[in-house]
């Protein structure tokens, strides 16, 4: 029999997730981190062709594991299969990166004047809840605080999300439509189309 | 002697999260190019943690038809 797996120092990234929310919440400006978990799967997928961010260092992934399976937060029941279907998948995929567009537009039309700064966190696209405590004017860009906030709510939204389909299903039954997870698998295929198969 | 039943992965539908990697007591299974995961027939003792974790229900325990 083989031991154990022994803890790496990546099994523990999922404090990051819970400190990304913590920074946030006392500063907006801390959602701009949130760019490390939007960049390096991307590098990863792109440069190396594997999905290592997914399997090894998302902590958004591992918390929901931690509480999911360690903590019995999950019911463990079967994720429903459209969940996890591909149009159901690619259309989230799109729905996301046309919110993510919509945010960007936000923050375009704060900086150029259009638009005046919301200090708000949208959640679910939908409810807007006071975020204020958590900015105070700085003479930092205006359009660069904007995206903070459209960043922290996207981060919150998603992972909200993702507490909930995880009590309902399984611990991470999130994975299986993460638009994140969705877009580096379509890059890993693209990349290794041709190539003879395990 | 090779346990009477092994994991299957249905290449189709798995997401590639690599939640079955973390799971395997075996380390018997690993992600293809990040396409899907891939069981190593010959180290997989059918045990079924990876189908119970598996969040796109795409792994299932099969019998082992020996040739």
């Amino acid at each position: 029999m083989k031991q154990t797996k022994q803890k790496k120092w990546y099994d523990y990234l999922w404090i990051w997730s819970i400190l990304y929310f913590s920074l946030g919440f006392f500063n907006i400006m801390f959602a701009w981190l949130g760019m490390i978990d939007f960049i390096v799967p991307l590098l990863f997928a792109i440069i190396g062709g594997n999905k290592n961010f997914c399997n090894k260092y998302c902590g958004r992934g591992q918390l929901f594991t931690l509480l999911g399976s360690n903590l019995k937060g999950s019911r463990n029941a079967a994720t429903p299969k459209w969940m996890s279907s591909k149009w159901f998948r690619y259309g989230f995929l799109v729905f996301f990166l046309t919110m993510f567009g919509t945010m960007i537009f936000q923050t375009y039309l704060v900086g150029s004047g259009a638009s005046s700064l919301k200090e708000v966190v949208t959640l679910f696209w939908t409810f807007k809840v006071p975020w204020g405590w958590a900015y105070s004017a700085t003479g930092i860009p205006e359009w660069i605080v904007q995206f903070a906030f459209g960043f922290y709510s996207m981060m919150l939204t998603s992972t909200l999300i993702g507490l909930i389909v995880m009590v309902l299903y399984k611990p991470r039954t999130w994975c299986a439509f993460c638009p994140m997870g969705t877009m580096t698998q379509g890059v890993c295929q693209l990349k290794a189309a041709g190539e003879k198969t395990k | 002697m090779a346990s009477k039943k092994y994991a299957e992965v249905d290449k189709n539908r798995c997401v590639a999260c690599g939640v079955c990697v973390k799971e395997c007591p075996m380390q018997a299974v690993s992600v293809w190019k990040g396409c899907y995961a891939s069981v190593a027939k010959d180290i997989c003792i059918g045990c079924g943690k990876c189908a119970k974790s598996c969040p796109a229900g795409s792994i299932s325990v099969v019998d082992r038809v020996e040739a």
